[in-house]
């Protein structure tokens, strides 16, 4: 058993977010990099798999070489060896490009990732590589169990969820609660230093779009605060005034 | 050229984000080349309900009734839309953002080998090139993109645009397609869904509660307020982490980002994590015993309180007004 977990790496979800170069580049400044919270489900779940399994794991990031530290903690984590797509990942059907490039060689049984990015929030990379693969995506899965040649899932409607079942080989967008975040321990740390990691060159450079400027949102006002004892003015406020009921 | 709009049902009601997506596609159209919207209905669905979807902007329903699309097979779905949008020789397709759209509008983008720009805020500006407004790091910034392919995929948000509801009824065209079987390899066993229940994703106003309220015994406060205000109601993450609700009313960075006109949050002390899934709402009204709480930065409104004792009071002056 195979298992591809694709990472992303991203702000760490208590940064400020700024800009600079005339707002066409992330201000990295103070900005610590983090594996994305939803590829860390994955990984989390990957690591079960795998003592369950006997699965060997394989952890692919397409990014520069500043994103090396982030794939070492995943190898701490409990990944087997990582790859490292040398380009930076103008958008999301370049890198599904690279993922579907990388797995056409390697026939993983399962490919596994986050149900979006933190950045960008597309959503879509699991989507592009099951199409580009020929083979069934599912997103956003939270729960997976597999049984042989079939997977349980459980991914999440609105409202509620639908459980599926499907045949591997597949691509899973995943959330929580499909396993708990793991914290690398010493020993995961110590032996991440000397897994190994390959780093390949992009298979194709075609992209969809193209980011022009970044922008951020108008400030908030200061905060209208309303007695405790006199409630009945605050709907008057929210129908009067800001004329939502 | 006419634009087409993949619209979704729920037990045989087209959902209203869909609406809304019928909505931002006719305003496209208008500011482009006026051209048609068209709409593709997937399963079954009722020719009444179709012709609604005319209110909001659209002239015609392709209609692919086959009850192996009533649910929401991902692989299915993308390759319906697909041969609909090739024989409505379409160059765009705009859908709400949702679970399934999600899903399936990267399956299409390969497909139709069209740029897929999701989370859209905003009518797309045509006169020099073709660029879109997205919402990016989880509504703290907004990313001005740049579309290059002729095709075109836009997922947008709720409240990209507002809802259309003076159009003419639209006509129904049934269609019937081939879909080959490998499309349908993946299986849904079953549904587990809360029915009867305004779903936090397409509401307008939004009652969410924290780990302030105590316990999963006083949601009934919660509950009371969002039925008299017509809500859905939504929790912090460490609320569904305990299980006091389901994971689908979890808001935030790692669950459902809402975009609705009014987010009223009770007991949730405002951590950057929460914050970054509701950013995005109209008004935010604040509930907190703690005047420190950091939520009220990011309020319009806001009290200090006891949840238990300004609760009640405040349902009972929604009653009032009504
Ligand atoms: C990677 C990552 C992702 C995360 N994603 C999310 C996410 O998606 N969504 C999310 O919500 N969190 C998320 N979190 C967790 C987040 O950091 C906070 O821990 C969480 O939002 C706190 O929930 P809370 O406000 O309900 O609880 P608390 O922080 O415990 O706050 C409770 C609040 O209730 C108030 N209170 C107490 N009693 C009363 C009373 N009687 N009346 C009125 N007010 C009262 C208190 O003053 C306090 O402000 C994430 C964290 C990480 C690290």
């Amino acid at each position: 058993m195979k298992i591809l977990i694709c990472i992303t790496h991203v702000p760490d979800t208590t940064s400020k977010i700024q800009f600079t170069d005339n707002n066409t580049k992330l201000d990295k400044n103070g900005v610590q990099f983090i594996i994305g919270p939803y590829d860390d489900y994955a990984l989390a779940r990957a690591v079960e798999l795998k003592e369950q399994l006997n699965a060997t794991l394989t952890v692919l990031n397409v990014g520069e070489a500043e994103t090396e530290p982030t794939l070492r903690k995943a190898l701490a984590i409990g990944a087997d060896d990582a790859i490292r797509v040398n380009a930076f990942p103008k958008d999301s059907q370049f890198v599904a490009e690279q993922i579907a490039a990388i797995a056409k060689q390697n026939n993983y049984d399962l490919i596994m990732m986050g149900r979006e990015s933190i950045d960008f929030n597309g959503g879509m990379v699991h989507g592009m590589v099951g199409e580009l693969l020929g083979i069934p995506s599912i997103s956003p899965v939270m729960k997976l169990e597999i049984e042989g040649d079939k997977v349980k899932m459980a991914r999440e409607i609105e409202g509620g969820k639908e459980y599926l079942e499907a045949k591997l080989p597949l691509v899973a967008g995943c959330q929580e609660p499909i396993a708990e975040w793991k914290i690398p321990n010493m020993r995961g740390i110590m032996s991440a230093r000397t897994k190994p990691l390959t780093v390949v060159e992009p298979a194709s450079q075609n992209v969809a779009t193209e980011v022009i400027n970044f922008q951020l949102p108008p400030a908030k006002g200061t905060v209208k605060l309303v007695d405790k004892d006199n409630v009945a003015e605050l709907v008057r406020l929210l129908k009067n005034e800001a004329k939502v009921l | 050229m006419s634009i087409l709009v993949y619209i979704e049902q729920a037990e045989g009601s087209i959902k209203k984000t869909s609406l809304e997506a019928v909505s931002f596609a006719r305003a496209l159209a208008d500011k482009t080349n006026g051209g048609e919207v068209v709409a593709v209905a997937l399963g079954t669905v009722s020719e009444a309900e179709l012709s609604h979807v005319g209110a909001a902007g659209a002239s015609k329903v392709f209609h692919v009734e086959d009850s192996k699309l009533d649910a929401g097979v991902i692989q299915a779905h993308a390759e319906a839309v697909a041969q609909v949008y090739q024989k409505v020789g379409s160059k765009t397709l705009v859908m709400a953002k949702s679970s399934l759209g999600d899903a399936v509008a990267a399956r299409l983008a390969i497909k139709l080998d069209a740029a897929l720009v999701s989370n859209v805020v905003e009518l797309p500006e045509t006169d020099n090139g073709y660029t879109v407004k997205r919402s990016i790091y989880t509504g703290k910034a907004f990313a001005q993109t740049s579309v290059t392919k002729e095709h075109k995929i836009l997922a947008i948000r709720k409240n990209a645009v507002d809802l259309k509801t003076d159009g003419a009824k639209a006509s129904v065209e049934k269609v019937s397609l081939q879909i080959p079987d490998t499309n349908f390899a993946t299986k849904i066993t079953s549904t587990d869904k809360a029915t009867g229940e305004i779903l936090l994703p397409e509401a307008d106003i939004v009652v969410s509660g924290g780990r302030g309220m105590k316990g999963p015994e006083n949601w009934g406060m919660i509950e009371d307020l969002a039925k008299e205000l017509g809500a859905a109601t939504g929790c912090s993450k460490p609320v569904s982490d305990i299980g006091w609700r389901p994971h689908h009313e979890h808001v935030g960075q790692t669950g459902v980002k809402v975009a609705p006109t009014l987010y009223i949050a009770v007991g949730i002390s405002g951590a950057i994590q929460h914050l970054a899934g509701v950013n995005s709402s109209k008004f935010i009204v604040v509930i907190n015993k703690d005047p420190e709480a950091p939520f009220f930065k990011a309020a319009d409104y806001g009290i200090v309180g006891d949840a238990f004792e300004v609760l009640p009071k405040l349902t009972e002056a929604v009653k009032a007004i009504k």
